[in-house]
This record gives C-alpha cells, structure tokens and sequence, in this order.
C-alpha cells in the first residue's frame, strides 16, 4: 500500500457527471418592466428554456498533470474553466478542486483599465488568496517577467493588448498557484514572450503545478498537454493521451 | 467550500485593497475624491439654504448648520446606495475570473464613503466653530456607535439593491427615484418637530430618520438618545438580513448573468 500511494499521483481536479445549464438571462436583465409585462412567458421560459453548456462529463486531472480542453467554439470549453476556477456552480453532478486556483487566464478580461499595471498586479494577488506583503515581495519578479518598462507604472488602458495578456500571464505565474487556468492566451504574445511562456510552463511541470489549457493551437496541445480532453456538443467526446486525441480531432476537420 | 480557504490576513487585504481601487477608480484620485465628497453635501446645504432661508424664509436659527449636520451622513448612504446598481458590473471582470467573496464589492463602496465622511467631519467642526458652538466630549463615543449603525445598514441596503440589479438591470433606475423620496421623507431639511403631528409616525417608519435625527443630535448637541440607537441598529441589522439573504440566494449566479 506504501507504495502504491507513492506511485499513484492523487486527482487535484474531479469532475463526475457535471452538467451545467443556464436559463436565458435576457427575459429579466431586460428589465423590470419587460419581465412583469410578460410575466408567466417569461417565467416558463426561465424554466424551461435552459442552455445546456455541459453534459455529464466526468474528467480527471491528477496533481501536477498538464490537461488540455479542445474542441470547436461553443462546445463548452470555457464553461469547463469557469466551473474548475469556481465562479460558477454546476447544475448537476460533482466537481472537487484541491489546491490555489489562479484567476482564469483569458484574453481581454481580467484586470481594472483604471488602475496602473502595479496595482493590477495587487489587486490580482489578493483575489487569488495571497496577502499583500506577499505581492509586494514577488512585485519585482513579476515586472522582471512580464518586461514591461516604464508601462508598468501607467494605467492600464494604455496598454495594447499583448502587453496586457504579458502583465496577466507574469502575475499568474508568480503568485505560486497550485492550480493554473490558461484560456487561449499564450498565442498573443510575441514570439520572444511566448518562449518564455513555454519556459515557465515547462518550470510549473517540474514543480508539479497543475495546469489546465484550453487552446485552439493543436500543435502547443501536444507541445504542452500530457493529457487531452476533447468536447463535443457538450459532452465528452474522447480522453486520452494528447496526441491521440489531438490526431482523431484533427482527422474529423479534414 | 473552495472560497472558504482564505485567510483573516487576506480578508483584511482584500479589503483594504479594493477599497483603494474604488477610490482610485471612481475619483480617479483620492484628494479630488475628498473634495468631491465635501463639495456635494456643501452645494446641497447651499441650496436649500436659498431654498427655505431666503426664499421661504423658515423659522429657525442657524439652519446652515442645521442642514449640514444632516447632509454630510445623508451623503454616505445616497452616494452609497447609488453606486450600488453597477458596482458588481463594473467589477464583471474579477468576478468572471476568480472564486471570492463578492460581497466585499458592496462593502468596499460602502466602506470608502464611510472614510469620505468620517474626512469631511472637521468640516461640520469649523461650521459649529462658525456658528460659535464647539464639538463635545460625546463625540467620541456617539460617532463610533453611529458610524457602525449606518454602515451596516447601508451596507445591508447596498448588498440588496447591487445583487438584485444584476438580474433586473433597470432596478438602477428605481433606486435613484427612491433616494430622492427616501430624501424628502427624511428630517434632513427640516426638524422633525415640524411635521405635522399626525404624520409624525410615519416619519419613524423610515428606517434612515432616527439615525439622520441622531447623528444631527450629535453634531449640534453631543447628545445621544439611547432609543434613537436602539430604533436605528434594529433597522439595521433587519436590512443587513435581507440584503445577505438576498445576495446570499443570487451569489453564485454572479457569473452567468455578467
């Protein structure tokens, strides 16, 4: 038993039979007046006008894993992130997360336009757990990282967006997170950046950083991905090793 | 579960660092923030000064003074309450991303008034001093208590009208309304003595007259009615109940709805 425990790398993430539904929000954020108007149309269609994002999937990412999401736009990717990051709750089924997650990695979002890259860079830690003399020891080395010049001490609409995606991806990955969550973003940096992105991912395999990855770039999949999960219609369509499952997507585009 | 794993130490953080981001965000600097917030209440006094003084000239001595002690907390809970309708879509980012408590949103907003007012008190000092009156010794135990008060009521109202505006968005519309009501409805530019008695009642059902009437007691008298604060921290405490049961029920639809 020793042994074996020693060998068998324990899941960070669990997810059995998750479903996740939402109602169509619009009938009421349209307003007051518009939900009392319509009022039993709009409630029955609360009720039985749901959007099924995911259906029953059952997955697991072991500690340390690197696990890739693929699949085509809308197929539940993002869901997938969202309900792991824990700012959403499934509708069904059972999701467990064990570790620190780091705010979801995902293009455009994600940080005050307001405030300078510094404060950003704050703001961030505290949200992901961490306290702020904790920040402000790794401030250096995250502006070291994100090599943003005298940018970091502007506001943030400043910034184009490959700067904001370098400062996003530099916070995340010094702040120690146990659980990583990367939406689609390596692919905008330069190509300088994205090197050192690869660099670093590659350093979070090593300490055994749990890294979830959604991605369209089939190539960085199998570059980066250990395993791979292939959603279809909202529901799983194939596990396995990244190559595998990347090869048989590849081949039903053809 | 998950969201239950932070720290007091980050609590504190959190909070103190969104409080700042607020300030930053919605003043763009703090010392402008300052006298924003010492200006509004002081236009306000100003007019009504011409309004009821000048104008329909009422019976009272110093009805400058009068006003302020009333305008400047009134300025918290309106200013607050205001902002609440879209300070969670303002923050529809961070709430998108990561797992945290989002009714330190609410309280931050609250909290950043309560410091823009607790900043604008020498203010009402230099107004007393004016009008040859001086701060009394009570204020150091009445200001506390009544700032507690209002901060939980206010955060209770706010914690309520932020959640429920994310589902029905034009609910902003409906709040400002209500504030200006709520404002005519409060002895804030008039003693309470001088409604009629037959109404005076009603004027102890809204829940923001006592604590008005209360802070202005202070201000003007350093005197604190005990049934005052009784009154007021039971509206308080029941708003506070309804605005967390509330947000409580509609948390975890944050992120779909943004």
């Amino acid at each position: 038993m020793e042994v074996r425990r020693g060998l068998v790398s324990e899941p960070a993430i669990i997810f059995d039979s998750v479903s996740k539904s939402y109602p169509l929000y619009h009938h009421i954020t349209g307003g007051i007046k518009n939900f009392l108007f319509h009022f039993p149309r709009a409630v029955s269609q609360l009720k039985n006008h749901r959007y099924e994002a995911l259906q029953g999937i059952s997955f697991q990412v072991n500690r340390g894993e690197t696990f890739g999401i693929i699949g085509k736009n809308g197929a539940g990717k993002s869901t997938a992130l969202g309900l792991i990051a824990g700012v959403l709750k499934p509708s069904a089924g059972m999701i467990e997360v064990k570790g620190r997650v780091s705010p979801l990695l995902e293009l455009g979002a994600g940080f005050n336009s307001e405030l300078t890259g510094r404060e950003n860079i704050v703001l961030n830690g505290v949200l992901m757990g961490l306290t702020r003399a904790d920040v402000l020891r790794k401030m250096e080395e995250i502006i070291e990282f994100a090599g943003l010049d005298d940018f970091i001490n502007q506001p943030l609409r400043t910034y184009s967006s490959g700067m904001i995606m370098r400062l996003g991806f530099s916070v995340v990955a010094s702040l120690d997170p146990e659980i990583l969550l990367i939406d689609e973003v390596i692919a905008v940096g330069d190509l300088d950046f994205q090197k050192k992105c690869m660099d670093k991912l590659e350093s979070f395999k090593r300490n055994k950083v749990t890294i979830v990855f959604v991605s369209h770039g089939l190539q960085s999949v199998i570059n980066i991905c250990d395993r791979v999960v292939w959603i279809e219609n909202h529901q799983v369509r194939m596990i396995g090793s990244a190559e595998e499952v990347v090869k048989s997507y590849a081949e039903e585009r053809l | 579960m998950r969201g239950k794993m932070r720290s007091f130490e980050n609590y504190r953080d959190l909070i103190a660092v969104l409080t700042q981001k607020e300030m930053k965000v919605r003043y763009k600097s703090s010392v402008f923030g300052y006298c924003w917030s010492v200006a509004h209440p002081l236009a306000f006094a100003f007019v009504y000064f011409i309004a009821f003084k000048i104008v329909m000239r009422i019976q009272m001595e110093d009805y400058t003074l009068f006003l302020i002690a009333g305008l400047f907390p009134w300025q918290w809970f309106s200013s607050s309450v205001s902002a609440a309708p879209t300070i969670f879509l303002a923050n529809a980012s961070i709430i998108k991303r990561v797992n945290f408590p989002r009714n330190i949103i609410p309280l931050t907003t609250v909290l950043q008034d309560m410091i823009h007012f607790i900043l604008s008190m020498p203010v009402i000092v230099v107004f007393l001093f004016v009008y040859h009156q001086s701060p009394s010794l009570s204020w150091l135990y009445g200001i506390p208590v009544l700032l507690a008060i209002q901060l939980i009521m206010t955060y209770g109202v706010a914690l309520l009208v932020s959640s429920i505006n994310l589902f029905f968005r034009d609910f902003e519309r409906l709040t400002s309304i209500f504030i200006t009501l709520l404002f005519y409805c409060t002895p804030i530019i008039y003693p309470e003595t001088m409604v009629p008695e037959r109404f005076r009642s009603l004027i102890y059902c809204n829940p923001l007259s006592l604590l008005m009437v209360g802070w202005r007691n202070l201000f003007l008298h350093g005197a604190l009615d005990p049934k005052t604060l009784a009154v007021s921290f039971a509206y308080a405490v029941a708003f506070y109940a309804v605005g967390y049961f509330v947000y409580s029920k509609l948390a975890w639809k944050f992120a779909e709805v943004l």
